[in-house]
């Protein structure tokens, strides 16, 4: 599903952010980032799907936990300090009151062979969909001012770096991210200024 | 399993800078500095047990919410454990909510702050040149860094003859949430279901 940046819309109110973020927390079970772009991008349409992976390159890049990067970008994005702050209560509030039910009620049961299998079951749905997540936003690759191949080198590069040869993160993003920052940066120069979504490759 | 800790305010001030540093290390999420706190927590200062440090991790990840979370269990279970365990009464309970505080502020606020800014000066200053090569650049290798997360959580298991199911459920959850409509919780629920019946 392809949305325009003209059928954009946004949140009416820091009340709104803080609901909807609650609401994606609560849904985002082995993890949020898949809620979050089912949520905003498909459903809401707060994002296009490139923007959504330009959002979510800076957070990934930034310190912190990427999902509460990004939702202090977003809130922040709409309604400054006050919104980032709705936001990220939003998205912590609700599960750390729910996290610690669990933990006083569950404590023991965790280790249970039911829980345990169960545990496993829902570890690999969610494998599943981070991976169907990945696959959704590489659509977005064709648009980038890189051109096609490059781009589609880079996410493979990064893909065998780090889940074949298990190299840390840190070490990926400083190397494949500042070559990656120099070809853009000079595929960005033939590319007219204000269209940074332009289809024109180099 | 309840350690018996007396914990002074120097302690605790301790734990707050410790987990301030990490927060600024942790690139990729903080569970990416978890080694670190194990090191800290369990081996050092033993103030967990090895079991209650990673039933900590195993909850927040099966809980809905950021994964984070775990940073909050182990407060909890390090105030609790200062508090002579969760049996001891209303004590216990405050200085588990005060361990909740004391990690939760230390590993998120250094973090939010520079991201905040420096998104907020990003945004500002969207359409230079070095800020859109920086999105430009660092698109594609975050989209690869997502499918390797996946692939990273199915091929911890290891063996084939055994895990093909997990496998399988993996594949059928990806081409079920590229190709249809289905709420994403529902797909979750199922894979715990048949977990929890022992398919898998």
């Amino acid at each position: 599903m392809v949305i325009e940046e003209s059928e954009l819309r946004q949140p009416q109110s820091k009340t709104e952010l803080f609901i909807v973020f609650t609401l994606l927390a609560l849904q985002g079970v082995g993890g949020v980032l898949v809620i979050v772009q089912h949520e905003l991008v498909e459903r809401r349409k707060w994002l296009t799907q490139a923007q959504f992976v330009e959002e979510w390159s800076v957070a990934q890049v930034m310190p912190g936990p990427n999902v509460v990067n990004l939702c202090l970008m977003l809130g922040g994005k709409y309604f400054g300090l006050a919104g980032a702050m709705a936001a990220l209560c939003g998205l912590l509030c609700g599960p750390l009151l729910l996290v610690l039910s669990l933990a006083i009620l569950f404590g023991g049961v965790s280790d249970s062979p039911v829980a345990q299998g169960a545990l496993k079951g829902m570890g690999a749905v969610s494998a599943g969909l981070i991976i169907a997540t990945g696959l959704k936003l590489s659509t977005t690759l064709p648009q980038n001012s890189m051109g096609l191949w490059q781009s589609i080198a880079f996410a493979a590069l990064a893909f065998t770096a780090v889940g074949i040869l298990r190299i840390p993160l840190i070490w990926v993003l400083l190397c494949l991210g500042s070559l990656a920052y120099f070809l853009a940066y000079r595929a960005i120069d033939s590319t007219p200024q204000l269209a940074p979504n332009s289809k024109e490759s180099p | 399993m309840t350690l018996m800790l007396n914990l002074s305010a120097q302690d605790w001030f301790d734990l707050f800078l410790h987990f301030s540093m990490l927060s600024l290390l942790g690139i990729g999420g903080a569970i990416t500095t978890a080694p670190e706190m194990h090191r800290y927590l369990v081996d050092e200062k033993q103030w967990l047990t090895e079991a209650s440090f990673s039933s900590s991790i195993a909850l927040a990840q099966s809980a809905p919410g950021p994964n984070v979370l775990f940073v909050a269990l182990m407060g909890w279970n390090v105030g609790l454990n200062a508090g002579g365990g969760l049996s001891a009464g209303p004590h216990a309970w405050r200085l588990g909510l005060l361990g909740v505080l004391v990690t939760m502020v230390g590993i998120m606020l250094p973090s939010s702050i520079l991201t905040y800014k420096a998104t907020q000066w990003a945004h500002k200053n969207r359409n230079l040149r070095s800020v859109r090569a920086f999105k430009t650049g660092m698109a594609p290798i975050v989209i690869g860094l997502l499918v390797s997360t996946g692939w990273l959580l199915s091929v911890a298991h290891q063996d084939f003859s055994q895990d093909w199911k997990l496998w399988l459920v993996t594949a059928v959850a990806t081409l079920l949430m590229m190709k249809t409509k289905i709420h994403l919780l529902w797909l979750v629920a199922f894979g715990g279901i048949l977990g929890a019946a022992g398919l898998l």
